[in-house]
């Protein structure tokens, strides 16, 4: 069933990881660049799987779903850092939130 | 049948990641999010991680993307205005995305040689195999996980509390401090 080579999954997640960090870097809303390192870390786990694939361990997979709980941590703490960000300064705008500027 | 499946999928997922990082509305952004994670999904099954597909649908397009919906209509967020100088920026930060990917597909091939794909065995794909590893070589990470989700819900509980001094009970009205110096700021500007 799988005849498609691991290198094509492994250049699939290479082009999500860039597509990933150039929305990182160009966002200026902190809800979208929240968006854009799931999308990240979604080709990191991409990447992590085919390996497992290619090595038949489990290692990779098991690294992945210890990944996802992280995620889940790290949305859950970061979108309630951008609520008591929000209810400070009334934006999430990262380019207007510059009081460390200085 | 499996090269036919995977780009279809692996042309949706890109497509939906472009979607995600190029459109100005986060609705709009978060939903494309959800393509792309069913995406990622599909070839998690077609590489032999039937359960790690689930727990992508589960745990990212079931949990993660619906509380990212939830704060971003709480917040009643609108689309990112255009900025002056922005296309120029942009030439200059997707300079690194390049780099990054060319890197990345560079050391694909010169790691190319890899031995030939194994046929699937049952160990790999079964549930019990992974549960088996997990619960007993991976133990004490599994209970670090469990204590790092108590941390980060007590913490997200603590971070998004409303200020006691709130006057409209959930404080996300406008204060008038801050009206006035945005006022202030925008008449500063020429």
């Amino acid at each position: 069933m799988s005849s498609v080579p691991i290198s094509w999954y492994l250049m699939l997640a290479a082009l999500l990881f860039a597509i990933g960090t150039v929305g990182a870097l160009t966002r200026r809303n902190g809800i979208s660049i929240f968006l854009s390192i799931e999308l990240m870390l979604n080709a990191a786990n991409l990447t992590l799987v085919a390996f497992s694939r290619q090595m038949g361990d489990r290692t990779g997979q098991l690294i992945v779903f210890f990944v996802m709980a992280v995620a889940a941590a790290e949305a859950a703490v970061g979108l309630a850092l951008f609520i008591a960000v929000f209810r400070a300064r009334r934006t999430i705008d990262v380019n207007r939130l510059n009081l460390m500027r200085g | 049948m499996g090269t036919f499946i995977f780009l279809i999928f692996a042309a949706l997922a890109v497509a939906s990641s472009l979607v995600v990082v190029m459109h100005r509305s986060p609705v709009y952004a978060t939903m494309s999010l959800v393509v792309t994670l069913f995406s990622v999904a599909v070839l998690f099954v077609l590489l032999g991680a039937p359960f790690l597909g689930a727990l992508q649908i589960l745990i990212y397009a079931g949990a993660i993307v619906v509380l990212f919906l939830f704060v971003i209509m709480l917040l009643n967020l609108q689309k990112e205005g255009e900025a002056a100088g922005r296309r120029r920026g942009q030439l200059w930060v997707a300079l690194p995305g390049a780099l990054i990917f060319i890197g990345m597909v560079g050391l694909v091939f010169w790691r190319a040689g890899a031995p030939d794909l194994q046929p699937l065995t049952e160990d790999l794909v079964s549930l019990k195999g992974l549960a088996t590893a997990l619960f007993t070589d991976y133990l004490l990470p599994f209970e670090i996980v469990g204590l790092l989700l108590l941390v980060a819900v007590i913490g997200a509980t603590v971070a998004a509390r409303r200020a006691p001094d709130a006057a409209d009970g959930a404080g996300l009205l406008p204060r008038e401090d801050f009206v006035a110096e945005e006022t202030e700021r925008k008449e500063a500007r020429p």
